[in-house]
């Protein structure tokens, strides 16, 4: 039977087992719009395209499937490039579709053209242009595969409208994909589990950094046996967070820029790093000249590139992470690196003291204490969809993930806005789960019109808005190395309850922490959407912080006991 | 240090696009590159010298390696090869200098292409250096146009083993959720 290129596309997504897509219409994805009607697929129509990519983007992160975004040409298609990026950096499967001018029309001008696989060539995976009904089957099956498969990441389709509006037969076993299989991987060889096993051997003090890639490689369980056999402690990125459960007696928590003190400490002092599905970012390492002096590195990435990137490696293993730990597991002798647990238990008391979470509020609302609520009072079972900034920051250190998938964030990019979005897309993906956002006053505002989609789409989805009058993140800096010149980082918000009644959407504000606990408490038991305006103190700090270029132990550590003056030591003297 | 990188490609539309962009994105500098039709029809060899040190050369390998288009890619640098360049050279040559013209062209092995009134063109192939002293031996006498290509590259004695272009399939670990 004869099909238009629109219903081939309808027809494969089908297939290939899409059930949601995100999207906006136009002139130039008209004949697909059109040609949905009669397809069992669901159209979440969004406010602006970039809300479309970071929703298929939630919804991959909250189920590891592919998302699926649909625009028009140009300026549909420009929305999505930070999205895309978005997807990219964190390595997230993405397709997006796209509507193209006319193939006779390409390289005209022609209305609303835009060179869109030009321009998303650095933001994609791969992108494919197709001028032809016939490619398009075979095309979309292999962009499925590439967003998948080894690394994953946004692949883009670019469809010209005769192609969509052209007819023809659809084979679908004839687009089975070939090449995609180019951009596997080598295995890894016998020499490097047995490398691998001698370095472990001889480690007395390892430590496992726990990354993305665990996740996305489904090897938590190879992960914590691991960690079990040889007592190895474990400190995760932050898109590692839920990877392998907080409260894991090993878990260490997170490294890096806004790590726990004792875990930078951690890293400084071992003398075996086990980098599993992680890509040692700048964020994580601190200045490269001095990071783990006196550790080997055993680095296993699904990525060659990565292998050696940014850090020199003992061995470095290109493979999948749960296949070299099926292999590594049955050899591995156990340790019980008592002194090693011993020393950094003790890092750790010694840090502990200076937890916000032990100190009184006085009246006032911190941020860090918003979180700590929340996570208590959801059982820390909640997704959290967070924004980018001091909140994030403080959700990441405070709220206790035990789940993998439990935490949405925007980490190599650092998307502000990413936030409503992506926690849309998650609700769909995991409908029995409490999804909260946890956004700052800024980042909310830039895509705060998806607040229509969420009730368009009857979603309960909660918001906590971590309301502090700035750029928080960006005036921290400027309090720090700018001599507290807050150019442009104070941010007026409107008044968020009465926006949200605009929408439709009920809401509190608070400014104490008795109200706070018992907004969110009405927050969960109202049926729909419900948004929370937290007035948090404004010029609070994230402590530790490593300054950026700063070595991972020369933290700025929170004073002991909490003043507005900044105490800058180094980590050796906790 | 420069080193030369070879990439087997598919031959189709916008795949320099994609190589050369990611050079460029991976902050190299390409000194020189030289596209073709390969031994095998739909593909194409991309000859690149690219500035950089061994690790920084091994990274650009491995990140041209992904890109769907590019079937493999060898280091040319880390082994005995052949890299020559191609040079065409027109040169001012009226009667009075003619005969100098043509025995500096000899000394280079260069051979003559094309012979016109008053200027004859020259065709040099050999190392980048060769070529560069031979446009300078000829600049005196009026170096009128100078066309070079970037480095042709090829490893010496027999392939290791012949790389297949297409990788075995390997068993994908299933993921853990898929679509
Ligand atoms: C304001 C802000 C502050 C930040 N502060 C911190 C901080 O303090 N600490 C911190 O850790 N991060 C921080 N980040 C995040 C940071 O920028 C990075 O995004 C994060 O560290 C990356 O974590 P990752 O390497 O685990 O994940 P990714 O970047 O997603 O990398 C995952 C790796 O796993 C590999 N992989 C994928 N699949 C597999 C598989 N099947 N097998 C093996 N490997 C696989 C991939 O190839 C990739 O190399 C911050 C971000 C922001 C916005
Ligand atoms: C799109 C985008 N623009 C700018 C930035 C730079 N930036 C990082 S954090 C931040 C401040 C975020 O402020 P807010 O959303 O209020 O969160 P807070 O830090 O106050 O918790 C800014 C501007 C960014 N990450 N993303
Ligand atoms: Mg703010």
């Amino acid at each position: 039977m004869q099909l238009s290129g629109a219903q081939i596309l309808w027809e494969c997504l089908v297939r290939l087992g899409v059930d949601t897509v995100f999207g906006y219409p136009g002139g130039a994805i008209l004949p697909a719009y059109d040609a949905l009607l009669d397809y069992p697929i669901r159209h979440v129509l969004v406010r602006h395209e970039q809300g479309a990519a970071h929703m298929a983007d939630g919804y991959a992160r909250a189920s590891g499937r592919v998302g699926v975004v649909i625009a028009t040409s140009g300026p549909g298609a420009t929305n999505l490039v930070t999205g895309l990026a978005n997807a990219l950096m964190d390595s997230i499967p993405m397709v997006a579709i796209t509507g193209q001018v006319g193939s006779r029309l390409l390289g005209t001008d022609a209305f609303q053209e835009v060179d869109v696989t030009g321009v998303t060539l650095p933001v994609t995976k791969h992108n494919y242009l197709v001028t032809r009904a016939e490619d398009i089957a075979p095309v979309l099956r292999e962009a499925f595969a590439v967003a998948r498969q080894g690394r994953p990441g946004p692949v883009l389709v670019d469809i010209t409208k005769d192609a969509q509006q052209a007819k023809t037969e659809l084979d679908w076993e004839g687009a089975e994909p070939t090449r995609h299989l180019r951009c596997s991987l080598p295995a890894f060889t016998e020499e490097q589990v047995t490398a691998a096993l001698d370095l472990i051997r001889g480690a007395a003090r390892p430590l496992i950094l726990a990354g993305h890639g665990i996740e996305l490689s489904g090897a938590k369980e190879q992960v914590l046996a691991f960690a079990a056999r040889t007592r190895t402690p474990m400190a995760t990125t932050l898109l590692g967070i839920g990877a392998v459960p907080a409260q894991h007696p090993l878990n260490l928590g997170m490294m890096g820029m806004h790590g726990e003190a004792w875990v930078n400490q951690a890293i400084q002092e071992a003398d075996l790093l086990l980098a599993f599905g992680m890509r040692f970012d700048d964020r994580v390492t601190g200045t490269l000249a001095t990071y783990a002096q006196h550790a080997k590195k055993i680095h296993i990435d699904i990525d060659p590139a990565e292998l050696g990137k940014n850090v020199p490696v003992d061995l470095g293993v290109a493979g999948d992470l749960r296949a070299f730990l099926d292999k590594l597991l049955p050899e591995l002798d156990f340790h019980d690196h008592r002194e090693w647990l011993g020393r950094i238990e003790a890092l750790k008391g010694a840090a502990a003291v200076r937890d916000i979470q032990s100190m009184p509020d006085e009246g006032r609302l911190f941020a860090a204490h918003v979180i700590h609520d929340l996570w208590r009072l959801t059982e820390g079972t909640a997704i959290v969809v967070t924004d980018v900034g001091q909140h994030q920051m403080w959700e990441a250190q405070y709220y206790h993930h035990e789940e993998p998938r439990s935490l949405i964030t925007s980490g190599g990019l650092g998307t502000m806005g990413f936030a409503l979005p992506a926690a849309l897309g998650a609700k769909i993906a995991r409908p029995d789960k409490e999804v909260w956002v946890v956004a700052g006053d800024g980042g909310f505002q830039m895509t705060m019109p998806e607040l229509m989609t969420l009730v368009q789409e009857g979603l309960k989805v909660n918001i906590a808005i971590i309301n502090n009058g700035y750029l928080g993140m960006v005036r921290q800096w400027q309090e720090f190395f700018y001599e507290r010149r807050y150019s442009s980082t104070p941010i007026l918000s409107p008044d968020f309850v009465k926006l949200a009644a605009a929408f439709g959407i009920e809401g509190l504000s608070v400014s104490t922490r008795e109200a706070a606990v018992r907004a969110i408490e009405t927050a969960r038991a109202c049926e729909g959407p419900f948004l929370i305006d937290f007035r948090v103190e404004q010029e609070d700090t994230v402590f530790p912080m490593v300054p950026a270029g700063a070595a991972l132990d020369a933290m700025i550590r929170r004073p002991i006991p909490a003043t507005p003056s900044v105490l800058a030591e180094t980590g050796a003297d906790i | 240090m420069a080193h030369i990188l070879v990439a087997t490609t598919d031959d189709e539309p916008g795949v320099l696009n994609r190589v050369t962009s990611l050079v460029r994105r991976r902050a190299f500098n390409i000194h020189s590159l030289t596209v073709g039709p390969a031994e095998t029809s739909g593909t194409s060899r991309m000859t690149m010298v690219v500035e950089s040190d061994e690790t920084g050369a091994r990274r650009v390998a491995a990140h041209l390696e992904k890109l769907l288009n590019v079937l493999r890619v060898e280091i040319l640098s880390e082994r005995p090869s052949v890299v020559r360049y191609l040079a065409l050279l027109r040169v001012s040559a009226p009667a009075t200098t003619r005969g100098q013209v043509l025995l500096v062209g000899q000394a280079f092995r260069a051979q003559v292409v094309d012979v016109a009134e008053d200027s004859v063109v020259l065709e040099c192939s050999g190392s980048a250096e060769k070529i560069s002293a031979l446009a300078d031996a000829l600049r005196p006498y009026g170096l009128m146009e100078l066309s070079r290509t970037g480095a042709l590259a090829m490893a010496r004695g027999t392939l290791p083993t012949v790389v297949p272009l297409k990788r075995p399939e390997v068993d994908y670990p299933p993921l853990a959720m898929s679509v």
